[in-house]
């Protein structure tokens, strides 16, 4: 069975404790969100999972056959044109040319690209754009599990959504597990099956929600009731420091 | 293979866009006739009588044998403080420390008077090739040397991040991530490092050889010959705009695409 698995996770940089015994387990075809406040050790824990950073304490032990990342700003080549751009995953992973081309046309499309947009450089695109040929590029090597750092917080809500949906539409159809960070509540809540709440000095797991009901049958009125539950909850409020003074 | 196709084909629309250049060089060669009618034909030959004598001189044997020791030792000078300073700055790029340490060599390097150079080669060499090879790779190596050294100090960390989260293999790291931003550095460093080289070589070959187009310049003088003075910086202007102009700004063009 593929899973992610942290166990007594600890990280600091140089005498500043970053991370504290971090513990939890992501299952195959699971979303699992930490949330938590800027500035929390958020990323860090995800560079640790995806083995951007080396672990110092701890184990870090993941199981998944393959993953991909999708950072919080596009990332992209800037000397590389949308379709090159999105093929490089595909040609690191192995592809032959032809076929990673045709495969990062495909997605391209999908993710809402025209074939007009294929031969630009990434300084001729908008923001939003340059983020969904980002998406493209994490997806199209359809990860078994996909890291995601914040990626919908520089977007319109109109783009953000359509992102999400293109996600749930893999959920539901258990493609795909996800590990993902935000300070966003109601995108957590959106997505996920497992939500951690991190609070900061040092990074530590405060408490754990759970979701039960399918991503795809959650509607606006579903996020909306969980949000404001969750934000009349203690824990929230401490550690988003939402306490009115 | 494509890329220099690519270049071939925008060559035309490059030439045509050239108009505008030609405009302003035929309006300072205007200005030239008349500060020619202004100060006579000693102190400044008209532009006429500047480009006669270009062409008596281009069909004389013995001139293109200057021009080809000249070049010889221009480009022996600049290839090899392209290869050095390449090589050198890359790896110094690549170690804090040792980009740290070259920092004030450079300082050095850059600010010691090329002349001075020119009289310490002098006396290293003697009179002849080495003096001028020796101050062209003086000259021309800082130029380089710091390019490479900013192309590689200024990588992204964060592409960096991205090649390693999809686990590129070391030649996409190389080819893909690392190269063509080094290279958007390295290039313009290049060209800038060509142009010194050929500056140098004239000054280090009017005061330190017999032969090459510099020591031609010295006899011009020394006879009062102003045509042919005038004639000799032509050739050395027109030759380094042809190479600047004609051949490497349509590669730069292509290679700097992406940028803003």
């Amino acid at each position: 069975m593929e899973r992610l698995e942290v166990k007594n996770l600890n990280h600091s940089f140089g005498f500043t404790k970053i991370l504290q015994n971090i513990n939890f387990t992501l299952q195959k075809g699971e979303v699992l969100s930490i949330v938590g406040p800027s500035g929390g050790g958020k990323t860090t824990l995800l560079h640790l999972c995806a083995d951007l950073m080396d672990v110092q304490e701890g184990s870090v032990t993941n199981s998944f056959v393959s993953s991909s990342f999708a950072f919080q700003e596009a990332r992209l080549l800037p000397w590389k044109n949308v379709i090159d751009n999105i093929s490089m995953g595909l040609l690191a992973a192995g592809y032959r040319r032809r076929d990673a081309i045709e495969e990062s046309k495909k997605i391209a499309l999908r993710f809402g690209l025209e074939e007009r947009d294929f031969e630009k450089f990434p300084k001729d695109l908008s923001g939003g754009m340059k983020q969904r040929v980002s998406f493209a590029r994490a997806l199209v090597l359809k990860p078994s599990l996909l890291f995601l750092d914040e990626p919908f917080s520089a977007l319109d809500i109109g783009l953000k959504k359509e992102l999400q949906t293109i996600l749930i539409d893999m959920i539901s159809k258990k493609e795909i597990s996800i590990l993902f960070i935000t300070h966003d509540l109601m995108e957590a809540i959106r997505l996920s099956d497992e939500i951690l709440l991190l609070k900061a000095d040092p990074g530590h797991i405060v408490k754990k929600f759970s979701y039960t009901l399918p991503q795809h049958e959650r509607d606006d009125a579903f996020v909306y009731e969980q949000s404001a539950k969750i934000l009349q909850d203690e824990e929230i409020i401490d550690t988003f420091e939402l306490r009115m003074k | 293979m494509k890329f220099a196709l690519k270049i071939l084909k925008d060559f035309p629309a490059y030439l045509w866009s050239g108009w505008g250049a030609v405009a302003s060089i035929l309006l300072f060669i205007a200005f030239w006739d008349a500060g020619n009618q202004v100060y006579g034909d000693l102190v400044l030959p008209s532009p006429l009588e500047t480009f006669k004598t270009l062409s008596v001189m281009l069909s004389d044997e013995s001139v293109i044998t200057e021009i080809k020791t000249t070049l010889y030792r221009a480009s022996i000078g600049f290839g090899l403080s392209l290869v050095l300073g390449t090589s050198l700055g890359l790896l110094a790029g690549f170690f804090a420390t040792a980009s740290m340490m070259s920092r004030p060599i450079v300082t050095i390097l850059v600010g010691m008077p090329p002349i001075a150079w020119i009289v310490l080669a002098m006396i290293w060499f003697g009179m002849g090739d080495e003096t001028v090879i020796f101050t062209v790779i003086v000259a021309s190596f800082p130029i380089v040397f710091v390019g490479a050294l900013q192309g590689t100090r200024t990588l992204d960390g964060e592409l960096k991040e991205m090649a390693k989260s999809f686990k590129f293999p070391w030649h996409m790291k190389f080819f893909d991530v690392y190269f063509p931003h080094i290279f958007s550095y390295v290039f313009p460093a290049w060209v800038s490092g060509l142009g010194m080289a050929w500056k140098i070589v004239i000054m280090a070959e009017l005061l330190a050889t017999s032969n090459g187009i510099g020591a031609s310049l010295a006899v011009a003088r020394s006879q009062l010959d102003t045509p042919t003075a005038l004639a000799i910086v032509v050739i050395m202007i027109g030759s380094l705009m042809f190479i600047e102009y004609i051949i490497l700004e349509p590669i730069k063009r292509e290679v700097e695409l992406w940028r803003d």
